[in-house]
């Protein structure tokens, strides 16, 4: 069963439609793949199910399970049990990750931090009373808000390019919490342009300038990493090099 | 000397450490109102008041050489809604020492309550001076908060102050210190202070790095809501080789409130060096937009990042 379907979704951004007439269905509990060149629109794509500001007028429809999401804030639709980690995550002066991880979680137990951070493959003791602030890598930064997800236990994570400034050994770890995601439930949607994260996912979708193109298994989508991209009359093209590059 | 215990218990009873007046081995003096009503000292620190015109003047000298392990508690406060309370310190640091203060000031009624408070600070060679004040104030914003001070830092010497005022109203607060360092000398002045509703925050610190290699750092973290508005007036100059400083102030404005930083940052030596940095804005987008894509609602996610800048 879809737990998110989007029907005819066109989004612009200063005039310009960054999405146009896109389709598409999330099954529930799997996790998913949407890859694509830059600029293909995947982070908007994300932005427009989270419902971050600047993202909420769309045209077309979005339904989580069943329900519209027009007009719906990023808060309620968080509170409905979607969420998104951004490919770059925020940092927060002053904000211990304690704090940071409990604020989301519904239930106000401690050792609930404790065992996020290790799911994600830190140690409790040394992060706990750190800041979410600038002294972390980029790496660290994109754990812990990772394991704040795990804390929020949502029904539909959206994760922007979840290996970006991840060293090898620790995408492992990042694998492993999408695991614990899927185990509890959870769909994932995985946006990414990197073939280790598609070659994790049960069912992938090609984007291409502002729609999805094709979709199927990871198989079939991961030929276009080996330079078969599905022809259409999109404007982006995605070029050989880059292509190349990303995989 | 306990002079009103369940005056000093009441008292001390707004703050996070009621414990520490039963400790012998720990300082403190407590002043309600125009009335010291607990004083206790330890070796080679000498308190001493007077009762002045609305308030108390107290002379703190602390001896050459002696370090003072324990926190030393201060705690000013009054429970009438209305009044004045003077302090007016005069501080002697002797060299080669360390003392670390923690002052209260407990105003949890105020009405029309001033505190005025008037200091001079001398440091001396090698010694080292921590100061941290904490406000508790009523939520009615009936208090005007006056600290002035002028310290001195000698050679060697360093000089740090923190000053919160987080809970409850701000009412009106303006601080003005002046700190002048010597030869090698630190000052560290940090100010954390969130105000609503037609609070009123003023800061004026300057530091004067006359000595060589002498160092200091400016900062303010403010939070305004409200119609609150907050005016941060940091000065530095630095006028001797190596001396270098940084002069930041970050403010985050929400609502009707207005938040002004004029940071003077003056060299008067090409071998001196100031930076400074002012970041004034409502709360990052990104980080309220996470927060909330958690399930916070918009008004729990800026408290929580508040807080945080505040810390
Ligand atoms: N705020 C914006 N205003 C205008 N164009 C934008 C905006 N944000 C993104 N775009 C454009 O939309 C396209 C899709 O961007 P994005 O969704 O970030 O792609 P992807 O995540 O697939 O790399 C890009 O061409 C990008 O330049
Ligand atoms: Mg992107």
């Amino acid at each position: 069963m879809a737990i998110i379907e989007i029907e005819n979704l066109t989004l612009a951004l200063n005039g310009k439609n960054i999405i146009a007439k896109l389709n598409v269905e999330f099954w529930e509990g799997h996790v998913h793949a949407v890859v694509g060149p830059n600029g293909a629109g995947k982070s908007t794509l994300a932005s427009t199910i989270a419902g971050l500001s600047g993202y909420t007028d769309f045209e077309g429809e979005i339904r989580y399970n069943g329900e519209s999401l027009k007009g719906m804030n990023i808060d309620e639709r968080a509170r409905k049990g979607i969420t998104l980690a951004w490919q770059e995550p925020a940092r927060f002066e002053g904000l211990s990750i304690k704090s940071f991880i409990m604020a989301s979680s519904r239930e106000n137990d401690e050792s609930l931090v404790l065992r996020v951070l290790d799911d994600v493959g830190l140690d409790a003791e040394d992060y706990m009373h750190r800041s979410v602030d600038r002294t972390l890598s980029g790496g660290e930064r994109k754990k812990i808000e990772l394991a704040s997800i795990l804390a929020m236990r949502p029904r539909v994570a959206l994760l922007d390019e979840p290996d970006s400034g991840i060293d090898v050994e620790s995408l492992e770890r990042i694998f492993e919490a999408v695991d614990i995601l899927k185990r509890d439930g959870t769909t994932v949607i995985l946006i990414t342009h990197s073939l280790a994260v598609l070659n994790r996912a049960e069912h992938a979708f090609l984007m291409c300038d502002g729609n999805i193109i094709d979709k199927g298994t990871i198989d079939k989508i991961s030929k276009y990493f080996e330079d078969r991209c599905i022809p259409c009359d999109h404007k982006n093209m995605p070029n050989k090099a880059e292509i190349k590059e990303t995989v | 000397m306990i002079k009103d215990k369940q005056l000093v218990d009441e008292l001390y009873g707004n703050t996070e450490s009621p414990h520490v007046l039963k400790d012998p081995d720990t300082a403190h003096l407590t002043i309600h109102h125009d009335e010291v009503i607990g004083m206790h000292s330890v070796p080679g620190l000498n308190i001493d008041t007077n009762k002045i015109e609305d308030g108390i003047e107290v002379n703190v000298k602390l001896n050459k050489g002696v370090r003072i392990d324990k926190q030393v508690h201060l705690c000013f406060g009054m429970f009438p809604e209305k009044g004045i309370q003077k302090i007016v310190m005069d501080v002697d640091i002797g060299t080669n020492s360390y003392i670390s203060l923690l002052a209260h000031c407990i105003f949890p009624f105020a009405v029309d309550v001033q505190h005025i408070m008037d200091a001079n600070i001398r440091i001396g060679e090698n010694a080292k001076y921590k100061y941290l004040e904490k406000h508790v104030h009523s939520p009615r914003g009936g208090v005007k908060v006056i600290p002035k001070a002028k310290v001195n830092i000698g050679r060697n010497a360093e000089f740090k102050t923190e000053f919160e005022l987080v809970k409850g109203r701000v009412g009106l607060i303006d601080i003005d210190y002046e700190t002048f360092c010597g030869e090698n000398a630190v000052v560290e002045m940090l100010a954390r202070i969130s105000g609503h509703d037609d609070d009123e925050i003023k800061i004026r610190e300057s530091a004067y790095l006359e000595g060589k290699n002498a160092r200091g750092a400016l900062t303010s973290k403010i939070a305004v809501r409200g119609r609150a508005r907050a005016e941060i007036y940091n000065k530095m100059t630095a006028s001797a080789p190596f001396a270098r400083g940084h002069v930041d102030c970050k403010e985050i404005v929400q609502d009707d409130a207005v938040a002004t930083a004029i940071p003077i940052v003056e060299v008067h030596h090409p071998k001196a060096h100031i930076t400074h940095e002012a970041a004034i804005g409502s709360v990052d987008n990104k980080q309220l937009e996470t927060l909330m894509s958690r399930g916070m609602s918009e008004d729990d996610a800026v408290d929580l990042i508040i807080e945080g800048m505040l810390s």
